[in-house]
């Protein structure tokens, strides 16, 4: 690519589409958005096409230093490859789920969502503390007003609320970092992945963090926040809530607590576990006995996400990669889910699950998808769902079969909640006559579940595309993070001597 | 010979083609497209079969696409073909073949034939990605594929809301199963640092006497493994305790419960046991396990069997109960045997259940046996055929001469019971020899239901549906819970399909008060699509056995499983040790089962009724099938629904968010008026504000 700036291009391109949108009345400021967002995916296409799979682990770097300790720094590694690809291919469906959703303020709207992909590229692409900062914290302000304006009946408690969990967490995560770049004398992220902190002020740096990331994640018991977000967010903010907000809690785990503070990580590792494991079990349940539907998604996007920071704190390449993969597919599952859900709302303008029924005798096709995606959430083999599900526990395992164990009757837990919804939705008689008047799907809802389907379908049977950008990061993290690495209780021992193979255990550096 | 390639992913293209395909394409394109796959696929197998038969073939690997590459764990896309594979690609193929071309004629009149058609290729295919596995992981993907595809076919008819139960039933029980599953290839992985399944199999012996920790503790290696993934057995192969979604399962149409819940994919945790059969060998406590969980299943299902009125249900437990035959086979170590059960059973029970799908379809879709009866000679062939399927199952036989095909797979599994000496060989012994008598019982018990006696359809409101007769007489004195409501929530489209029927007959209405019994109906033979899976499967139930006992179970069978499976010739010699008397028991115990039924049902047919009297509270507790679903469901449903709410209200709403951020609004909304109070204007207020805190400052200094 030389010395092209893509990654600029790429914050620029919403931006000054957002700039545009405020200025241009409804249909024009759709399209600008539309066009605006598939550019954007389109130089993603090229992003990752001229991505060097083993080459330098930061590429398309750029540097501008603008004061003191500041600077303009950009870049990504094959962590933030993936993450920056899920956010430009959710967008444009996003503004393909407001097309005739969003009547209001259409202008400013498609401006909020586009500011969005800016700070959501930046935060992915950001390379200075400080400036991964403003794009982490200013990504809340667009959210708050997507919630707050264009909400349902109770948004301003529910954007209230999402304010408020979000920002507590994040002032702590500022003073950390001022303290850290004072103590390191640099704000540039790669430097401090490789700065040895003292391991006692690790304890408190990492709690500082986690903060403000066990919040975005959501883990339990700050999660409440979510599900009051999505019930009242429009269907495309929670789809890019579900599909890219919540995983910058994982990419903050995975680029900041691990490789930074790894003695800290491994203290607080049964911590995380402890928390992960009742996440599971308890929001499961949760989701069993929900009559909204997007309450259901949001508590069992709780639970999913518990897998992926059970999975990074395994501290093992499987461990590390199944929860990559777990994000990835949950941003693709859980947003088409909420789309799934969108899909009807608009038709219905219900979120109460007892008021459908039936529908695979109006709408064979959305049954088709919905079942695709549903099955992508239970996480079946051959979908995006299972693979990194699998690794992440089965990284878990390694560390503690009882973890593993409560962390496996998710899967248990998910089918029913997931089939239990699939079941009052689409199963039964048409029971209300309004909902068997529905029609099915519409091209332009095929456009948007097209892709997202087959992109379940490829992650799940060749999920190599999104393993390999990433191989090389997770085994330099890996090694790092090996001197922290704790000890794992499900040891193999041949006769009564010492435990052998440590390559299993280490999961290999090969 | 790459024909495996074919064989497997050839049924996945008609699914998709049909499935996508749906209405655009019609119903006729989709039955050719789909049945012509299968048909093909099952031409290609017998070839690769019989070659390992004749012993030209060798194992082979074919790969396919990368599949995952995470550290050391890695696991491809790849289709493996050895002796064990062979024996399943025809049994799968065949039958579904079978099944496809039955289901022209039985699913006639449904609307939505495009789909049917669509899920039952994918099933296939699902399934030959089970038997075709290299490694655990593309295992697990059959594994869970089969049961989707199984979750869609039970819940095919998704209108009705006791199909749509089922079908989640049967995937969340399965999914119990998984748990263990994914467990054990987990902790496999850490043990051998691979999922391959032949790198597994070949260190395994070496792990013999290595312990491992789980769960806090340490255990034996392999012992904890096997355990592991034999749960994962247990719930896809419906053994105790994971059993519950078998008989549920009935609710997909009959032709599904043929294919998937009698001939193949029960059978995937007995081909995974025997796929790991090194693996189990080297974990006697595991293989202990293994056979009393079977002997315990074929037991219990066949007392279940026994009192069963719905015909589908009958061979539900039956099949359940053979699956525990097929289990304690390849616990006492005898895995060829338990390998040739699941080959004859196969075709036997696919048999039964397609019998038993011709009998519903010329009774107007009742499934209750007490109003049927004398069929014989209203419908010749398929009486015939389940004759053919009955003696097979109960393993009619003289040594030596010739035996219909359960004789030769249940006898040779009897005897490696006995002959294995151990003491939970004998516990499978004894409860596999009881169960035999049940077998006996229960299936000529449903022969003489349906086929002999005089008719007893008129009470039937099914057949009463049919005859427009609104007199009501259906609430005869049997009428027992369910019967009732499962007639009401008869999918619409049934209804629909069968009106020309219900009018033609319903012109005898008047005079059906004569026809005692008949109620002036009259049941029609089904089609040739229907008849001709029927007799070609009779033929496997009758000559399968006579002519394969060679190949898989005498003492040359090494040389046709070549490794595929653990092959002792010790427990040939151990069979064919045995005393005189155990290898008549099954004859003799076969022989009274018979004679009960014939006395019970067809001598004195007040018997049985005081008999279930006599014996009360027992008889209730089997036929409410052991009491597990009332179980299950006050011991996981109810506290799991209890505990989502009380987590919700109490923990979420009740407890965070109050004190969370409902309080923080509280106390700043309270702090502000607070704040303003204090603010008063009054100087000695302030004053004495300060002096406390000035106080309160020097103490903590002093101190």
């Amino acid at each position: 690519m030389g010395g092209f700036p893509i990654l600029s291009l790429m914050l620029l391109v919403p931006l000054v589409g957002a700039i545009a949108c405020l200025k241009l009345e409804a249909q024009a400021a759709r399209t600008v958005a539309l066009v605006a967002t598939l550019i954007d995916f389109a130089l993603g296409v090229v992003l990752w096409a001229n991505f060097d799979i083993g080459g330098a682990q930061w590429q398309f770097q750029e540097r501008h230093a603008v004061f003191s300790s500041f600077s303009y720094a950009l870049g990504i590694d094959g962590i933030a490859l993936t993450l920056i690809m899920l956010s430009v291919f959710l967008m444009p469906v996003c503004i393909g789920a407001s097309w005739t959703s969003v009547t209001k303020r259409v202008g400013e709207y498609m401006a909020a969502f586009l500011l969005m992909e800016t700070l959501m590229i930046g935060v992915f692409a950001a390379q200075d503390l400080y400036l991964f900062y403003i794009f982490f914290e200013a990504g809340l302000i667009p959210m708050y007003l997507i919630i707050g304006v264009w909400g349902g009946d109770n948004r301003i408690y529910a954007s209230y609320k999402f304010f408020l969990y979000t920002l507590l967490g994040s002032v702590v995560m500022l003073i950390a970092m001022l303290w850290m770049a004072n103590q390191a004398g640099t704000t540039d992220i790669p430097t401090l992945m490789a700065y040895d902190f003292d391991p006692h002020v690790q304890t408190w740096l990492w709690l500082a963090f986690f903060a403000s990331f066990a919040v975005k994640m959501p883990m339990y018991p700050v999660h409440t926040w979510l599900p009051d977000a999505h019930v009242q967010a429009p269907t495309a903010g929670s789809i890019i809530l579900a599909g890219v907000l919540l995983k910058m809690g994982g990419y903050g785990f995975i680029r900041f607590s691990l490789p930074m503070f790894p003695e800290a990580s491994a203290q607080f590792a049964p911590l995380i576990f402890a928390l992960s494991m009742l996440a599971v079990v308890i929001t499961s349940l949760i989701a069993l006995v929900q009559h909204d539907m997007k309450k259901l998604i949001a508590y069992s996007s709780v639970a999913h996400m518990a897998i992926v920071t059970l999975g990074l704190f395994a501290f093992n390449v499987q461990g590390l990669e199944g929860s990559m993969l777990v994000m990835l597919s949950h941003g693709l599952v859980s947003g088409a889910l909420f789309l799934c859900v969108g899909v009807i709302y608009e038709r219905l303008h219900t979120r109460e699950i007892s008021r459908y029924g039936g529908l695979a005798i109006n709408m064979p096709r959305y049954a088709l998808f919905f079942l695709l995606f549903t099955m992508g959430s239970i996480g079946l083999p051959g979908t995006s769902g299972f693979v990194g599900e699998f690794l992440s526990l089965g990284g878990v395992y390694q560390v503690s079969t009882w973890v593993a164990l409560v962390g496996t009757t998710g899967i248990i837990l998910g089918a029913a909640y997931m089939l239990y919804l699939y079941r009052r939705v689409v199963f039964g008689e048409q029971k209300n006559a309004d909902a068997a008047a529905m029609p099915d799907l519409t091209l332009r809802e095929y456009l948007m579940m097209i892709p997202l389907g087959l992109a379940v379908l490829w992650m799940g049977v060749y999920p190599e595309s999104f393993i390999a950008p990433m191989r090389a990061d997770i085994a330099a993290l890996d090694a790092r993070l090996a001197r922290a690495r704790p000890a794992y209780d499900g040891k193999l021992m041949i006769g009564k001597g010492a435990p052998v193979h440590e390559a299993a255990a280490e999961g290999g550096h090969h | 010979m790459h024909s495996i390639l074919i064989i497997v992913f050839l049924p996945l293209l008609a699914a998709i083609v049909a499935g996508l395909g749906n209405k655009q394409l019609g119903n006729f394109a989709a039955k050719v497209i789909t049945t012509g796959a299968l048909f093909v696929a099952c031409a290609l197998s017998w070839p690769i079969f019989l070659s390992f038969l004749s012993g030209n073939a060798e194992a082979s690997v074919v790969p396919v696409l990368k599949w995952v590459q995470s550290g050391t764990m890695t696991f491809d896309w790849a289709l493996r073909v050895d002796t064990l594979t062979a024996v399943m690609l025809v049994v799968i193929t065949s039958v579904s073949a079978l099944v496809h071309l039955y289901s022209w004629g039985y699913m006639e009149e449904e609307p939505d034939q495009p789909r049917f058609f669509a899920y039952l290729s994918l099933f296939t295919f699902a399934m030959l990605m089970l038997v075709t596995a290299d490694n655990l992981v593309q295992m697990f993907f059959g594994w869970e594929g089969v049961g989707l595809a199984s979750y869609l076919l039970i819940g095919f008819w998704f209108r009705k809301p006791s199909a749509s139960a089922a079908a989640i039933k049967a995937f969340v029980v399965n999914r119990v199963g998984d748990l263990g599953f994914m467990l054990g290839i987990f902790g496999t992985y850490l043990v051998f640092n691979t999922v391959s399944i032949p790198e597994i199999l070949q260190a395994a012996p070496a792990m013999a006497g290595s312990t491992i920790g789980f769960l806090g503790h340490r255990f034996d290696t392999l012992t904890v493994l096997c355990l592991l993934l034999f749960i994962g057995a247990m719930g896809k192969s419906a053994q105790l305790g994971l059993h519950t979604w078998l008989p549920d399962a009935m609710e997909g149409p009959t032709p599904v419960s043929a294919l998937i819940h009698a001939a193949t994919m029960v059978t995937a945790g007995v081909f995974m046991v025997c796929r790991l059969s090194p693996m189990f060998e080297a974990a006697p406590t595991a293989l202990g396990f293994v056979t009393v969980i079977g002997a315990s299943t074929c037991f219990f299902a066949a007392t279940i069997g026994c009192t069963q009125w719905d015909i589908k249900r009958v061979i539900a437990y039956s099949t359940c109960s053979q699956l525990g035959y097929m289990f304690f086979a390849a616990g006492v170590g005898a895995f060829g045997a338990s390998m040739f059960h699941l080959f004859t059973h196969a075709f036997f029970k696919a048999l039964l259940f397609l019998g038993a799908g011709s009998v519903i379809h010329a009774m107007h879709h009742e499934q209750d046996m007490r109003y049927y009866g004398g069929l014989r000679k209203e419908i010749p062939i398929t009486f015939w055929a389940m004759t053919a399927g009955t003696l097979a199952i109960t393993g009619v036989g003289i040594a030596d001469v010739f035996g219909f095909a359960g004789f030769y797979s249940k006898d040779a599994i009897l005897e490696a019971a006995y002959g294995s000496g151990s003491q939970s060989g004998s516990y499978a012994f004894w409860l596999g020899i009881f169960a035999a008598l049940m077998t006996s019982f229960y299936s000529w018990r449903l022969v003489f239901l349906t086929f002999f006696g005089k008719p007893r359809w008129a009470a039937s409101e099914h057949i009463q549906h049919a005859l427009h007769d609104a007199n009501g007489h259906g609430h005869d004195a049997h009428e027992t819970h369910g019967h009732g409501s499962e007639a009401e929530n008869a999918p619409a489209q049934e209804d629909s399909g069968h009106e020309d029927h219900g009018h033609a007959a319903g012109h005898h209405g008047p005079s059906a008060h004569e026809n005692e019994g008949t109620g002036g109906y009259h049941p029609h033979e089904s089609p040739l699509v229907m008849l001709i899976p029927l007799i070609v499967l009779s033929i496997g139930a009758v000559f399968a056995g006579f002519v394969f006992h060679h190949a898989f179970i005498s003492e040359g069978s090494g040389e046709f499983w070549k490794g595929s499976l653990v092959f002792a010739e010790h427990t040939i010699h151990a069979m064919h040790g045995v005393p005189t008397w155990v290898k008549w028991a099954p004859f003799t115990v076969m022989a009274i089962g018979l004679l009960t039924a014939w006395y019970g049902y067809l001598k004195n047919t007040r018997f049985p009724a005081a008999f279930a009297e006599q014996i009360g509270p027992i008889y209730t507790f089997v036929y409410r099938k052991w009491m597990f679903d009332e179980l299950y469901h006050y011991v996981f449903v109810v506290p799991a629904l209890w505990l989502g709410r009380v987590f919700w209200k109490v923990g979420d709403v009740g407890v965070i968010d109050r004190f969370g951020p409902n309080g923080a609004a509280w106390v700043v909304a309270k702090g502000s008026r607070y704040a303003q109070k204090v603010q008063s204007g009054y100087l000695y207020s302030y004053a004495l504000v300060m002096l406390i805190g000035l106080v309160a400052a020097i103490t903590w200094v002093i101190k």
